[in-house]
């Protein structure tokens, strides 16, 4: 019991402060990560992946809800629908500026998501298949979009093992109960 | 500069953002309470990586430094208290 007798009126905020501060850490939603990731190329599969597995890592419970392109990611044939073209990206780096009507023409874009793979692969960043199989063993949650799934034409067994079916209630659902929200 | 005795070596050389921290969270998840993990890491990120990491999971960073062959990191678990 507190000898609320000898307590003065510091002793008592300095109690709440501590309370309040342990109260935040346990705070549920902290260690929840909720995103979409709406992309389908090789370089926008990274922040997703890159992010959930570092928040498995620092025990958060992450998901991910892959909605539109962003399915390509959790696809079977991710290895093959992850690609990326240089066309109407004036932000990839080419070996030589080369205008649109050049960066279209067939190949570029394989072209394009080798050069970028070995780039990768030469400065030491894990690929795509390497994030995927430790979001996996971290129990990263993956949602396939379901509403995005019948539009282009997918079966749940389209995509990889251990792949969830939800809906928008069921993300905003899981994102609510986040502090860590990101469309990506 | 202090060497702390580590129970466990995690050798992060050559791994960019986020291996090295998943790496650890990974191994970390295996040790006990108290028990210490050294890190050699090249990633430049990591500077500022595992500070962030060891608040986040109430892990402890002992020490880091710099040596020739990379960045040294020396953590000690702290299991989570129930509350």
């Amino acid at each position: 019991m507190l000898e609320t007798d000898s307590l003065t009126q510091d002793d008592v905020r300095q109690i709440v402060r501590e309370e309040i501060k342990r109260a935040f850490k346990k705070d549920p939603a902290r260690k929840n990560l909720s995103m979409v990731a709406s992309k389908g190329t090789l370089d926008w599969a990274y922040p997703p992946l890159i992010l959930a597995t570092a928040g498995a890592a620092a025990n958060m419970d992450a998901a991910i809800f892959f909605t539109f392109y962003g399915l390509n990611i959790i696809h079977k044939d991710f290895e093959k629908k992850l690609l990326v073209a240089p066309t109407g990206n004036p932000a990839m780096p080419m070996p030589v500026p080369m205008p649109d009507v050049i960066t279209g023409m067939p190949g570029m874009k394989a072209f394009a998501t080798g050069m970028m793979k070995s780039m990768f692969s030469k400065k030491g960043v894990a690929t795509i298949k390497e994030l995927l199989d430790v979001a996996m063993e971290m129990e990263v949650r993956l949602i396939a979009c379901q509403m995005t799934m019948d539009v282009f034409g997918y079966e749940e067994s389209d995509f990889l093992d251990g792949v969830e079916f939800g809906g928008a209630a069921a993300f905003l659902s899981d994102a609510r109960k986040s502090h860590v929200t990101l469309f990506i | 500069m202090t060497e702390f005795q580590e129970n466990q070596l995690l050798d992060a050389r050559g791994l960019l953002c986020p291996m090295p921290i998943v790496k650890a969270g990974k191994v970390m998840r295996g040790m006990d309470d108290g028990e210490i993990l050294k890190i050699i890491a090249t990633d430049r990120g990591s500077i500022v990586d595992f500070p962030a990491w060891c608040e986040d999971t109430g892990n402890e960073l002992l020490e880091w430094h710099e040596e020739d062959d990379g960045l040294v990191f020396f953590i000690k678990k702290v299991e989570e208290e129930d509350w």
